[in-house]
């Protein structure tokens, strides 16, 4: 095993382009080793294509990256040796058994057939997915494939982990799951690099998170770093009667000392607070002026705010449509 | 900080061995074999068609087309022709299965190991195999249950369907090579029939040479289909073999020694 004060991942300079869209325009990035990095941006942002080049799955227009000391493209066979990657679409064969997929996995990495075996029970075990072993992916929910193509990309004990949007698309009891996972795996010494759509999931997992925004690294450091960046929580009060969207917004008003956002489609008012004092004064005037409200909810700011806080500019897809895009391979 | 390396599980000494790819490379044959058993339907193109194609031609033209005016005279001459015919068709399948592997993302994954890059091109070949042999055995049973024999011993016989093999083998990195090229599976299939029908219907399957306008014969002259239906009909049937079973060998050698290198090229730089 390594010491801590090494470097897992670095990456300097990072180009990759698709014709006129440029994926990642300059990325750099360092992971010591023993640590979770958190890569969070919208669709489009480049987290994929970064997490491919790191894979040894593309290659770089320009820059250059090492993992483990190796470099992605010159050495990459050395690379493969020691990461992990569970991508963003699952990539486990959808006509075997999730049983059978480990077992290859292992052969393929040259363990004996009982080897392999033994590797594919344990890891079925540890991802809840033994009564399902024998049968064949296709008839796997979405949450039972990511956990398939989790347990896949750990038959080789990586030392170096990438996971790719690993709970998009998941039900809460499958997110914590995967977060378990992540923890532990950290506990024993692997590096992950994580992709989210999610401040929260970032928050709960990295050590450091890096935003990508249109391939640039728009803001990193510690999680409270960002957060604090970001601004404070966020207040919302949705009422009843749309009709009473103005006076809602008013009493939020006067009780925050901001002007709040008033959302007319969606019917809401939300306003940023440094913490949750507002609150009660909130409930009283609404309860006096005899106000209805279906939601009134104290929460972290979402990534399109953070995003307004940090880039000047709205994240453009919102993470709803990464959902289908997740479900729908 | 300091960029030491990081080194490799202890399980990765297997993998440095000489023939550490062969190994692969039949691991990866495996899973496609597993598949098949799994998807029984997609064999249709090696198990129905084959018998469609012998039963058609065989009744629809066989009495136009053999000079005695009876199938049962025409079943010999069609056989081995439409053996070579099959077998030709069904190696496009590796192309579509292959490109179509890539599209579900099963590839990224063996991408993403310490593996040989041949290993996964060789499996899928190996893996096809097998279809190819089916689709062999069920022509040809079909065949001796309508009343064809080998006319020039079993030995020779067998060793014609082993050719033939080989041969389904070595083209099929045309299309091992152009899967991966192109985007869509449907887009493989569409060269493959362009390529596919000239090549088979351009020949002498079905009908002796000597009856085609001239343009044409200089055509079939340089079709490989030509020859290896030669070789066929000699070790089946009887007849002077050497000269075309040697030019179907260097077509063998030829096809793997272009097309090999290219698949492997363009799987490299697939994305
Ligand atoms: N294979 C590709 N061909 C063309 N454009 C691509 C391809 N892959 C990604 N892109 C584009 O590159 C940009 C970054 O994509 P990606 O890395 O997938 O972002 P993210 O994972 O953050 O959603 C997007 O604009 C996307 O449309
Ligand atoms: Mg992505």
């Amino acid at each position: 095993m390594t010491t801590t004060n090494q470097v897992a991942i670095e990456a300097t300079g990072l180009v990759k382009r698709y014709g006129n869209t440029t994926a990642l325009a300059g990325v750099d990035l360092s992971v010591p080793t023993g640590t979770v990095l958190g890569v969070l941006g919208p669709n489009g942002a480049g987290k994929t294509t970064a997490v491919r080049i790191l894979g040894t799955l593309l290659r770089p227009d320009a820059g250059q990256a090492t993992v483990g000391g190796y470099d992605v493209v010159r050495d990459a066979g050395k690379v493969r040796e020691i990461i992990g990657l569970t991508g963003q679409y699952a990539s486990v064969d959808e006509d075997m058994s999730g049983r059978r997929n480990l077992i290859m996995i292992g052969r393929l990495l040259g363990y004996s057939r009982a080897q392999a075996r033994a590797k594919a029970d344990d890891l079925l075990e540890r991802f809840e997915l033994t009564d399902a072993g024998e049968r064949i992916a296709k008839t796997y929910s979405g949450g039972m494939r990511r956990r398939l193509d989790l347990a896949a990309s750990l038959v080789g004990d990586p030392s170096v982990l990438y996971l790719d949007e690993p709970t998009t698309g998941l039900d809460p009891h499958a997110r914590n799951g995967v977060w378990e996972t992540v923890r532990n795996l950290v506990l024993d010494g692997t590096t992950v690099l994580l992709t989210t759509q999610y401040l929260e999931e970032a928050d709960a997992l990295a050590d450091s998170i890096m935003v990508f925004d249109h391939g640039k690294v728009v803001a990193s450091g510690r999680p409270a770093e960002l957060k604090a960046q970001a601004g404070k929580q966020s207040l919302d009060v949705r009422p009843a009667e749309p009709a009473h969207l103005e006076r809602v917004a008013a009493i939020v008003a006067e009780s925050v000392g901001v002007r709040p956002h008033v959302d007319v489609v969606n019917t809401l008012v939300s306003a940023p607070v440094s913490d949750g004092t507002p609150m009660p004064v909130v409930v009283r005037r609404l309860d006096e002026e005899g106000i209805a409200v279906t939601e009134l909810a104290l929460r972290l700011p979402s990534l399109d705010e953070v995003f307004l806080a940090l880039t000047g500019h709205t994240a453009e897809s919102r993470p709803q449509d990464a959902v289908l895009e997740g479900a729908g391979r | 900080m300091s960029a030491a390396t990081i080194e490799a599980p202890a399980h990765a000494a297997r993998r440095s061995r000489p023939f550490a790819w062969v190994e692969q490379s039949l691991t990866l044959a495996w899973r496609n074999i597993v598949r098949i058993r799994q998807n029984p339907e997609a064999l249709a193109d090696v198990t129905f068609q084959p018998i469609i194609f012998l039963v058609l031609f065989l009744f629809v033209f066989g009495g136009a087309i053999a000079q005695g005016g009876s199938w049962h005279d025409y079943l010999p001459f069609l056989l081995p022709g439409l053996l070579v015919q099959t077998v030709v068709f069904s190696t496009m399948g590796t192309g579509v299965g292959l490109n179509d592997d890539f599209a579900k993302g099963v590839f990224d994954r063996f991408r993403s190991l310490p593996i040989a890059r041949v290993a996964p091109l060789v499996g899928a070949v190996l893996g096809d195999a097998v279809r190819y042999t089916l689709s062999i055995v069920i022509l040809m049973g079909t065949g001796f249950a309508l009343g064809f024999r080998f006319q020039n011993g079993v030995g020779n016989g067998v060793l014609a369907l082993v050719i033939v093999l080989l041969f389904a083998l070595s083209m099929c990195w045309i299309w091992v090579w152009l899967g991966l090229k192109l985007r869509t599976a449907q887009g493989v299939q569409g060269v493959a029939f362009l390529v596919m029908f000239p090549l088979t219907f351009g020949s002498n399957v079905f009908v002796q040479t000597n009856t085609l306008p001239g343009f044409l014969r200089a055509f079939v002259n340089v079709n490989p289909v030509k020859y290896l239906v030669d070789t066929m009909r000699g070790l089946m049937l009887g007849g002077d073999i050497q000269k075309p079973l040697l030019i179907t060998l260097a077509w063998m050698v030829g096809l793997i020694a272009v097309f090999a290198p290219l698949a492997i090229r363009a799987y490299r730089r697939r994305t």
